[in-house]
Parts: C-alpha cells; structure tokens; sequence
C-alpha cells in the first residue's frame, strides 16, 4: 500500500473513466442530436474530473500526514517522558522510535517506546487505508458528477482546455516557485550570517580570514568578514579573462562572419565550439598543470616574482573557456545584421573592413555588448577553475602575478569539512552566494534586455 | 515623354555644385553611350542567369530594365557595379565598358569602380545612423572633404538634390531608420549622389513605396537625369514608361529588345515584348 500503487490505481481509473465518458458521449450521438464537443473531450473532461482531485488529496495528504501522526505518537508515550520537551527532544523521541520500528536497538527498549512504535506503525497503516478510500471517493465523486453532465450540447472541448492550460501554468510555476524557494534559503541563511556580522562591515570591510574555531578546543584566528578583497578577486579575474577572450572572441566572430569561406566557417566555428563543452575542472587542470608553471618559468625569466596561483593563470585560463561565448554571440549578432546594409556599404564603395567597422559592428553593438555581459557574468560565477588555480588568500592587489581569491572560492572552502550552521563562518559562504546570486542576475537580466531590444529593431 | 531631353541641356547644372563635374563633361555628350555591355553571360554555379547580353546605355538619360519576374535584369545591373562579385558562385563572361574601360579588366579594383557608381536598393537600406552620418559616409570613408564644413555642405548639398533637405535639416541628428519609407528611399538617393558618382543603379526602387512616394522618386529621377547616368530596373511598365528615355526589355535571361522609350510602348518588334507590355505575362 504505496503511494506509488495509488497513483497507478488512480491513473487506471482514469482511463476507465475516459473510455466511459466516450461511450455515454457517442451514445448521445446515436441518439440523433449533434454533439458540441468531440467524444475524446468528453472521455477527458471525465478522466480529469477524477484524476485531479484524487491526486491533489493524496499529495496534500502525503505531505501532512506524516507530522500529525509523528505528533500522535508523542502524546501517546507517558507524560513523563514528553513533560516540557521541546522540538529537538521531540525528533530524538521519534527516532528511538524508528529505531525499535526497524529493530536496529541497543539493548531492551523501554516497554513505552515498544508501545509507540506498534501505535506508530498502526496509525500509518490507517492513514494509507483512509487516504486510498478518500482519494478514490472523491475522485469517483467528482468523476460521476462529470458524468452526469455529459450531453451532446455539453461543452467539454472547453472544459478540458480550461484544465488543460492551467496545468501548463502550473508546470511554469514550479520553476518560478523554484527559483523563488532558492532565493528564499539563500536570504534566510544570509540573514542569520547578517546578525552576526553586520552588512557594512561584510560589504565594505578590507580584512578576510574567516578561519575562526566552530569547536570549543580549535586554535584558530579571531576572524573577520570584510569581503571586499574577496569581490575584488573576483573582479580581477573576470577583467582579465574578458581581456583575453574579449578580443579574441569579438576578432573570431568577425573573421568567422565576415572574411571566412564556407567551407572554412563549417570547420571552425564547430571546432570553436568545442571549447564551450570542455568541462571546466579540464581547464581547471590546464591552469594548474601547464599554464601556472609555465608563467612561472617565463616570469622567473625576466626576473618577475609570479605566484604559483597567480590571478593571471586563473583569469587567462577562464578567458579561454569563454571565447566560446563571446565568438557565438558576437557572431550571431553580425550575421543577423541585414544583407541589405551591406550591400548599403559595399555600394558605396567602402572596403570589407570598412564595412565591418563602420556598419556591421555599430549595428550589432547591442548584441555584441550582450553577449559580452552574459559572459562576464558566467566569468564572475565561474567556479571550477578558479577553485583550482586561483588563490585561497583574500589579497587587495592589483598585481596579476600574485595570488587572489574569489567569492565561488571562498563558498566552497568555507562549506568543505567541519561545518555547523549556526556560526559565522560557515554562514559567510551564504553571505557570500547572496551578492553573486544577485549581481550576475542583474547582469543577466541587463544583457537579456539589450538582446531583446536588439532583436525588436530588425524583425 | 517624347524628346524632352534635349531642352534640358539648357538648365542642366544645378547649380554650383556640379561645376566640377559640368565643367570636366563636355555638355554634349547626352546621347552618347555611357557604358556599353558586350556578350555579357552570368552564371550562378550551374545557372546560367544572363544570356550574351550587349546594351548600350546613353550618358545622361534614365534607361529602364523591365521583365518579368527572375529574368535577369537585376543581376545584369548588379554587374555593372561589380556587386555580383560578393556572392561566391557567381562567374561573369564578357565586357563592360565604362568609358571605354573594362570594369572586369585586370587591375579594376572593385572598390574603386563602386565609389563611382551609386546604387539605390529595391528596399531602403539606411544605416541605423543619423541623417547625418549616413549622407556624410560616402565622403568619410572616401576622404573626398578636407574639414567638417566641407563635409557639412556635400551633406546639405546631396539632400537638396534628392528633395529631402527641407524634411529634414532641423533633425540630421536624428536616425536615419526614422523617417518614412519614402523619405528613407530618398535619404538612400542622397547617400548615393553624395561621392558624386557618374552612374546611379537602381534595383526597383519605388516597389516598397505608396504611389505619393513613389511619384516624389520618380520626380527625383528626372532631375537627377540632368547630372547622372541612371539605369533603372522596374517592375512597373508604367513607371518606364513614366521616368526612361530607354528602355530594355529582358525575358528569361535574354535582352529580347532594347531602344528609345516610347518606341518600345507603342511599336515593340517582338512579339514577347509586345505580349509582356500588354499584360499577356509577366
């Protein structure tokens, strides 16, 4: 007795209702008189009326069943044991209780908790019973009112379409709803960091070390939570992998758009895109293994001082990982500027390049411009990479040959290992996420909007 | 639409701004072939789109191409400015000659040929730029203006002689894709005529226009006629009819017949062509 077996017992029903709805709906068309609706509409608007509300109760009743019989076996067990204990005490009771359930006990339980878990697993066998015979009436219930409506004037095409489109409404609100519960955990955590370290010395405090002890006998630093070295990381290594990939991508895009045969176009804009489903942990190891080393090496050379996790390894590498986006877009963007402007400037006489400088790019600058601050954005949350060649330690420099730190980076050192959610620390990581969260969805949402307008000015 | 042209001789230089050029033409060349196309074929890969076409188009007077539709008479014209050779599968046979120069000899750098030729599309095709910037793009990029001021007046200049100086000289600043389409088709005219070409092709130029717009253009391209060789490929019989002193009849690649305007529209010599300008097809 499962919820499973419910749902397919539900989901035949249905059907069977289907086909009733279609038989009563084309005996109404023997009967000499026209139909408004097609029998299948019938046959659906049946099927629906029984499988929506059986399926809403049973989810509702999934969903609350549980604490109330949960809160049932509490009261059962002898006042003494529940006298004044609060929730937490509350779940150990429940999972001793699971435990004598599963048999999986230390030594003799007490003879009260034997009690509440036969009183447990009898009152779940209760509540499954009661569920399967209201699902189902209410279903029956509401499928034989259905029924009874069916007649040839009945207008169940528009019933059924009525259904049908709220549940396409309802399938878009589960990913808003989604978005909105993400959100919602990540202000709520970042609200109980914020009263613990207040906003404007997270948002403009220059110290990071938020190494402090979460266990009583740590040794560890007194700790401080100015981010701002850490959102600068972060800055300076999207600036410079948008200068490695800006160039290269803007100048691939227009050589791909606009000079390159066919045949070559074919080879190298797939080859390009390559690039863009290479994992990023590879371009973690390429930063680490080969790029690192060798600016080391290079910068030894000329008697430059290059750390082993400089902000140039990290910020190149992931300039090349988004050469990808930048090319495409920017692409894109050139080829969907009309045929007709340049046949325009080539008319008149201008050159190739002088037509990609002078009409084509100001003309797909807004598309250029957003692709560029998708990618910028996909830069700032970039994670993989720089967790691999970039620094751990929150520098305010400006020099690309030393180490930095990023905002991605510091989330996922602060959540590795010992973490107990109710200490700065391991809350700063939602502090953290917080700020990323919202400036790359205010990137995003500015670039979409440049796109979009982009779009509306050549249809 | 008789033998008006040889009256306009009188008040042909409109004004101060062609001197140069009146001045660099001997006032009697009208009548003579500007550009003479000789066995021309063009292929689109397998294709063959023209036929061993030669025309002659006079110096000074509007010549219309008229066809039906996919008849060649765009491609021909696209010829005469090289912009065939933008598309990769075309392959051109033959000789055009403008003054007497092969345009497909060696050494003819397109580019160079096209800033002596305007063009003006089917639809208009304003640059998403100011008034301004987009009559003054042909002077830029070819450094024919030594200062703003110069540039200043070929801009003022090329919108008088298109008609569209009064619509829009308290607004150059403002983008060139606002103005209505016949005033952007204009606008194109005036882009076309400020490098001074010697020839201005016209692909359909009035098909995406009201009849208001469409009469206004064609006004444009009588007076234009006093400074320019214009050739014009139409749709519409009645606007050859209307605007051309010549007139060309293409049908499925071939020049089927070609001669003075009002001798095509009241005596064709062959049958097609009498057959098409009486709506038998096309």
């Amino acid at each position: 007795m499962t919820v499973l077996t419910l749902t397919g017992l539900i989901l035949v029903i249905a059907l069977l209702g289907y086909a009733m709805g279609v038989a009563r709906s084309r005996s109404a068309l023997q009967a000499g008189s026209v139909l408004h609706s097609r029998p299948q509409y019938s046959g659906a608007f049946v099927a629906f009326l029984f499988a929506l509300p059986a399926v809403c109760l049973m989810l509702a009743w999934v969903a609350i069943d549980e604490g109330i019989i949960r809160s049932l076996t509490i009261a059962s067990l002898p006042s003494d044991v529940t006298e004044g204990i609060d929730r937490r005490q509350a779940g150990a009771l429940i999972r001793e209780v699971f435990q004598v359930i599963s048999g999986r006990t230390f030594g003799e339980p007490e003879p009260y908790m034997r009690d509440a878990a036969a009183y447990y697993v009898e009152a779940q066998g209760w509540s499954r019973t009661l569920m399967y015979v209201s699902c189902l009436a209410l279903g029956a219930l509401c499928a034989g009112w259905g029924f009874s409506r069916i007649a040839p004037e009945f207008r169940a095409r528009n019933k059924v379409e009525a259904i049908v489109s709220g549940l396409l409404v309802l399938a878009s609100c589960i990913a808003i709803l989604t978005t909105v519960g993400i959100i919602g955990a990540l202000v709520f955590e970042s609200w109980a960091f914020f009263t613990l370290v207040p906003v404007n010395e997270f948002l403009f405090g220059l110290n990071w070390e938020p190494q402090i002890p979460i266990r009583e006998d740590q040794i560890a630093g007194a700790g401080a939570f100015g981010a701002v070295p850490v959102f600068w990381g972060t800055i300076f290594i999207a600036l410079i992998s948008m200068m490695v990939a800006l160039p290269i991508g803007l100048f691939s895009a227009i050589y791909l758009a606009e000079f390159a045969s066919p045949r070559v176009r074919t080879i190298v804009k797939p080859v390009l895109e390559i690039l863009a489903g290479i994992p990023t942990i590879v371009y973690g190891f390429f930063a680490v293994l080969t790029v690192a080393p060798a600016l080391r090496r290079y910068g030894e050379m000329v008697g430059l001082d290059v750390a082993a996790n400089s902000a140039l390894a990290a910020g190149g590498v992931m300039g090349i990982m988004i050469i990808p986006f930048i090319s495409s877009l920017s692409d894109d963007a050139i080829t969907a500027v009309p045929r007709s402007l340049r046949d325009a400037s080539l008319a008149m006489g201008a050159t190739r390049a002088e037509t990609v400088s002078r009409v084509l790019l100001p003309a797909a600058l807004p598309g250029i411009v957003g692709g560029v601050l998708l990618a910028v954005s996909r830069a700032i949350g970039e994670t993989m990479i720089v967790v691999m060649a970039a620094g751990l330690i929150a520098r305010l420099t400006l020099n690309p040959f030393e180490g930095v730190t990023t905002v991605t980076v510091q989330i996922v050192t602060l959540l590795i290992g010992d973490s107990s959610f109710d200490n700065p620390k391991t809350l700063a990581a939602f502090g953290l996420g917080l700020v990323l969260f919202i400036s790359t969805l205010g990137l995003n949402v500015f670039a979409l909007n440049i796109v979009k307008k982009y779009r509306e000015r050549y249809d | 639409m008789a033998n008006f042209h040889t009256d306009a001789l009188a008040n042909s230089g409109n004004g101060t701004a062609h001197a140069k050029q009146e001045g660099a033409k001997s006032a009697n060349t009208r009548g003579v072939a500007k550009i003479k196309a000789e066995s021309v074929n063009v292929f689109y890969g397998e294709n063959q789109a023209i036929k061993n076409v030669s025309v002659d188009i006079d110096e000074r007077q509007v010549t219309a191409f008229i066809g039906p539709s996919g008849c060649g008479k765009s491609t021909f014209l696209r010829c005469i400015n090289r912009m065939n050779d933008v598309i990769e599968s075309c392959r051109i046979e033959g000789r055009i000659l403008i003054d007497d120069n092969d345009i497909y000899a060696k050494g003819v750098d397109p580019v160079i040929l096209r800033s002596h030729i305007g063009m003006v599309f089917q639809k208009p095709n304003p640059f998403p730029k100011s008034i301004y910037e987009n009559v003054a793009y042909g002077p830029k990029i070819h450094g024919r203006t030594r200062n703003k001021s110069e540039l200043d007046s070929v801009v003022e200049q090329s919108l008088r002689r298109a008609g569209l100086w009064d619509e829009v000289k308290d607004r150059l600043a403002q983008p060139g894709t606002g103005l209505s389409g016949g005033q952007q088709q204009r606008l194109c005219i005036a882009r076309a005529i400020a490098v001074d070409p010697e020839v201005i092709l016209m692909d359909e130029p009035c098909s995406a226009l009201d009849p208001i717009a469409t009469a206004r253009v064609e006004e444009l391209i009588d007076e234009l006629r006093q400074n320019f060789t214009i050739v014009i490929v139409t749709h519409s019989m009645q606007q050859a009819a209307r605007v051309s002193q010549k007139t060309a009849f293409f049908h499925l690649g071939h020049l089927v017949e070609e001669g003075p305007t009002d001798r095509i529209f009241t005596n064709p010599e062959d049958k097609r062509t009498q057959d098409y300008i009486t709506g038998r097809f096309g």
